[in-house]
């Protein structure tokens, strides 16, 4: 390993990326536009679930139950149903996703003290939407129970009910439920794991097309000065897009971020590394760009977006595909991002993390050295 | 450097060098020397082997089998250590496109790690003999031919070695760049540099010191353009000028004493083991026709006439062998 060869390489490399628009708008263009298609299309937040009604009752106990959900901002009401066919046609079209039906004497049977019964429908194939609603709704009946019954007592005793439970819940690291608050974080380490992977997969098997590596395996240069030489100019390209996509989290989306701005550089300097190791070790292996991009997007995108944590929860996973994550550096980096971002936390608790993802890093870097050759075939 | 290559003032030494590719036998069983100082012509049509070979010594080929020493080092186990001892031009175009002729240079002479001290002279030196003074700030790819080949031979003699293995590099260049890319070759051949250089130019090849004719992965004659002339071809080479020679050549072919006539500038090349007898059939064959005869002389055979005659005659002697395979 000799510094001036590794110099000449990473600069020779730099000069590359600049004078290429295509490569250096993709390396700064794609993770903007990730990120701003994921940021504002991948909310979980559920809320103006539309409802549709059909009031048989037409009081004014159960408009007023009708306003409940009207009120929140959980639920639309998108319009009134007067018979069974408009309910099950409105959710066919989806021109809602939730129907109550409230049968004709509602306000009878709470006058009477008898439990009244209600009708609510949900659209289940959007599972994830209709648990939420149901539980929404759920917690808008129940309330509407306790005030009826609290006022019934009070008519009975003149005394005021008192409930024996009372839950105060509070949530942590984000307060708001706010979705884009942990999806987010979570998206600048996959659009990491892809932008970089993507962008160093192309470099060593354009030399090989191109026939200007037949020229550079002639010579005295080493495996290691070739392939830190390239890693470089893409590791400042890399930090850069890092950048950004802080500054995008600050000012487009507003998301907090808790911790420490340098600890947050710090990780992503250890994280993309490694991936960039990941995208020349493909280059390597391929010796064709297309090929190379290809297996390169599918190599980080599917195993990033599905098996990292970021959107769904691994302790849910089946116990095989679980160990499986494990050896998805994205999952570690996703993790850190919500470590720092949400929780505020150090490196005190990161640094499991942290090494895991160094020892990731080390392992591709060389394994990218020992796999290219300098020989033709 | 030049201590070891030119130890037993043996450049390249070769003997039985073979590469396969699945099956087909690109070089077979080769033996050659390249004495230091030496300007080597690898003669041979596309597809000989020609490039296989220069990749072999250049130790970014493996071979299949056979030994070979480069600079007195081994090219199986010291592979990596030839090539601080060697240059290197590849037969397609291989500096790049995107960088400046400036550019180029410095990155080859960062690979090459040039003393800093020697660094701006060895730059200008290049640019220099490649006569690109007005155009080192110019983008690489928007040379013309000849420039481009020029500094490629450039990049590739930076650090000066002493063995220079160059691939066609005046495939599809114009007739006055190649001539000025040779005298670039002599000019480093007179410093003591062992040129090896292959091409399928025949008046190239007259330019050598020695040649070797590459013929089907299989090397059919190696000496100096002289002795290949004199010895390596059995018939000799009438020249014949007359009216009507393509008319005429259609006799000739039918006539015992010859083995084969060509068309040649206005008259004809004949080839025949027996030049009087020849002469005399000719003629009388002629004469009887009505032909008017210029003049028939025995002439010195051209390099082509050579290779022609070299691969003819191992094609004959291949042919049974064919044959019998089948």
């Amino acid at each position: 390993m000799k510094f001036r060869r590794f110099r000449a390489i990473a600069r020779k490399e730099f000069i590359h990326i600049f004078r290429d628009p295509l490569s250096l708008g993709m390396a700064v263009a794609i993770p903007m536009l990730l990120l701003v298609l994921f940021g504002y299309a991948l909310t979980l937040d559920v809320d103006n679930v539309g409802m549709i009604v059909w009031d048989q009752d037409e009081t004014p106990t159960s408009r007023n139950f009708i306003s409940r959900f009207g009120g929140s901002r959980y639920f639309n009401i998108r319009g009134y149903a007067q018979n069974y066919r408009d309910v099950v046609r409105a959710l066919d079209t989806r021109n809602a996703m939730s129907a109550l039906v409230i049968p004709r004497g509602f306000e009878g049977q709470i006058g009477a003290e008898q439990p009244a019964s209600v009708q609510l429908f949900f659209d289940g194939t959007d599972a994830n939407t209709a648990t939420l609603a149901l539980g929404y709704a759920e917690a808008v009946a129940s309330e509407f129970s306790i005030e009826v019954l609290t006022r019934q007592l009070k008519m009975v005793d003149g005394r005021h009910m008192v409930l024996p439970l009372d839950v105060r819940p509070r949530v942590w690291f984000n307060a708001e439920l706010e979705s884009k608050n942990f999806i987010v974080p979570g998206l600048i380490a996959i659009i990491m794991m892809i932008i970089s992977a993507l962008l160093t997969s192309l470099t060593i098997a354009r030399e090989w097309e191109r026939g200007t590596m037949e020229q550079l395996i002639s010579t005295p240069v080493k495996s290691s000065e070739l392939i830190l030489g390239k890693l470089l100019p893409y590791f400042a390209v890399g930090m850069f897009d890092v950048l950004l996509a802080v500054l995008m989290g600050e000012f487009l989306f507003n998301v907090p971020l808790r911790g420490s701005v340098v600890l947050l550089f710090i990780m992503a300097g250890i994280f993309i590394p490694g991936v960039l190791a990941l995208g020349m070790l493909v280059s390597i292996l391929t010796k064709s760009q297309l090929m190379a991009s290809q297996m390169a997007m599918v190599l980080t995108f599917v195993p990033a977006m599905l098996l990292s944590g970021f959107v769904f929860p691994i302790s849910n996973m089946p116990k095989v595909i679980q160990f499986v994550t494990y050896l998805i550096p994205a999952r570690y980096y996703v993790a850190i991002q919500k470590g720092i971002y949400l929780k505020g936390i150090g490196l005190r608790y990161l640094a499991g993390d942290a090494i895991l993802l160094v020892a990731f890093g080390m392992v591709i870097i060389f394994l990218a050295i020992i796999k290219f050759k300098k020989t033709l075939n | 450097m030049t201590a070891e290559s030119v130890k037993n003032g043996k450049a390249v030494v070769v003997h039985n060098l073979e590469r396969r590719f699945d099956g087909f036998v690109a070089v077979n069983r080769i033996s050659f020397e390249v004495s230091a100082g030496e300007v080597f012509g690898f003669l041979g049509p596309n597809g000989a082997g020609k490039s296989t070979t220069i990749r072999m010594l250049c130790g970014i080929l493996a071979p299949s089998g056979g030994q070979g020493t480069v600079a007195g080092l081994d090219i199986w186990t010291q592979a990596e250590r030839i090539k601080y001892h060697i240059g290197y031009m590849s037969q397609k175009f291989s500096l790049y496109a995107d960088l400046t002729v400036e550019e180029n240079i410095n990155f080859y002479s960062g690979i090459y790690r040039i003393e800093p001290s020697r660094k701006q002279e060895r730059k200008e030196w290049v640019i220099e003999m490649a006569g690109l003074k007005e155009h080192r700030h110019s983008l690489t790819g928007t040379l013309s031919g000849g420039w481009k080949q020029r500094l490629a031979l450039g990049c590739a003699i930076l650090h000066e070695p002493p063995i220079l293995f160059l691939d066609e590099p005046t495939s599809g260049v114009d007739p006055i760049s190649r001539r000025r890319f040779w005298n670039l070759i002599y000019e480093l051949s007179g410093k003591g540099v062992t040129v090896f250089v292959t091409t399928h130019y025949m008046d190239e090849a007259e330019y050598c010191d020695r040649i070797g004719l590459i013929y089907r992965g299989e090397l059919i004659a190696c000496s100096t353009p002289e002795t290949l002339k004199k010895e390596y071809m059995p018939e000799t080479v009438l020249d014949m000028q007359c009216d009507r020679p393509q008319e005429a050549m259609d006799l000739i072919e039918k006539l015992p004493a010859v083995r084969e006539v060509a068309l040649f500038g206005k008259g004809l090349h004949i080839v025949t083991e027996h030049s009087d007898e020849a002469t005399a059939a000719i003629r009388s064959r002629l004469g009887a026709e009505g032909y008017h005869i210029e003049h028939i002389d025995v002439i010195v055979p051209s390099l082509e006439d050579v290779f022609v005659s070299l691969i003819e005659t191992h094609d004959r002697m291949e042919k049974p062998l064919e044959e019998v395979k089948r």
